[in-house]
């Protein structure tokens, strides 16, 4: 079995984050569109896991970086939701197509 | 190619994030993957679970993307992974495997709270204030239209 160095794990990081790409293109729905955020958070918390894992084992700066990331996604998942169920109350949709008052 | 069940992509979305903290236990950096599961797992997508009974009925099925917006998507993606794993496997990174990652606990928490050359206090305060901040602007955002209508 060869050995797993920090390109594989860089590899997988890539498909992750051009899946939230993806989906968050795609998506029109705004609970999906930021789940598709939540991965893109996922795919660097990982490049930066690994790079500090791999390249630069000596400090933590990226273990740390990682440990921010998820405390400012979990405190902007938070505001998003409520933001999301503000809107469902005033428009009974959270689709984006449907909120567009404010476009102009 | 995607679901259009929206309960259904919250528990992919469940299982793609313990696979993320199952490659950070892999990697061996056990104190983040607890965090990941603990955050995420425990927290954010019980979350978005809560708003979506919340804001939609969960057998409800979303409208499917139109043709032209998947294939852009698509290509916008496959582009871009490809030109980013092209650099990547052309880059040759080096492997540093004698220096051992030192990523106890007592190291990191030490770390985090020192002023010192190596400390990460000030982003750690920054932290928590910004955390007081989304709580109350969340509770604002999420008790004002309540407050309206009575």
């Amino acid at each position: 079995m060869n050995e797993i160095s920090i390109t594989h794990i860089l590899f997988l990081s890539t498909a992750l984050f051009f899946i939230g790409v993806y989906g968050l293109l795609t998506r029109r729905n705004m609970i999906t569109m930021l789940m598709a955020v939540e991965l893109i958070l996922n795919s660097v918390n990982i490049n930066f896991v690994a790079f500090n894992k791999y390249l630069y084992p000596d400090n933590l700066d990226g273990l740390f970086f990682t440990i921010f990331i998820i405390a400012i996604a979990a405190a902007e998942a938070a505001v998003a939701i409520a933001i999301i169920i503000h809107i469902y109350r005033n428009h009974h949709s959270i689709d984006v197509e449907d909120n567009e008052e404010m476009k102009y | 190619m995607t679901t259009t069940k929206i309960f259904r992509a919250a528990i992919f979305l469940l299982f793609t994030l313990i696979g993320v903290a199952g490659l950070y236990f892999w990697m061996q950096i056990e104190f983040v993957a607890a965090v990941q599961i603990i955050v995420y797992v425990g927290g954010i997508v019980v979350l978005i679970i809560f708003s979506i009974f919340l804001t939609q009925q969960s057998g409800l099925e979303m409208p499917k993307a139109t043709l032209q917006r998947k294939i852009f998507s698509c290509i916008a993606a496959i582009c871009g992974a490809g030109l980013t794993g092209l650099l990547i496997s052309q880059y040759g990174f080096t492997n540093n495997p004698d220096a051992v990652l030192d990523d106890s606990v007592q190291n990191i928490g030490t770390q985090m709270l020192d002023y010192e050359d190596v400390g990460f206090a000030l982003p750690f305060e920054v932290i928590s204030i910004l955390l007081l901040a989304a709580m109350i602007g969340a509770i604002v955002i999420a008790m004002k239209s309540k407050v309206e209508e009575s």
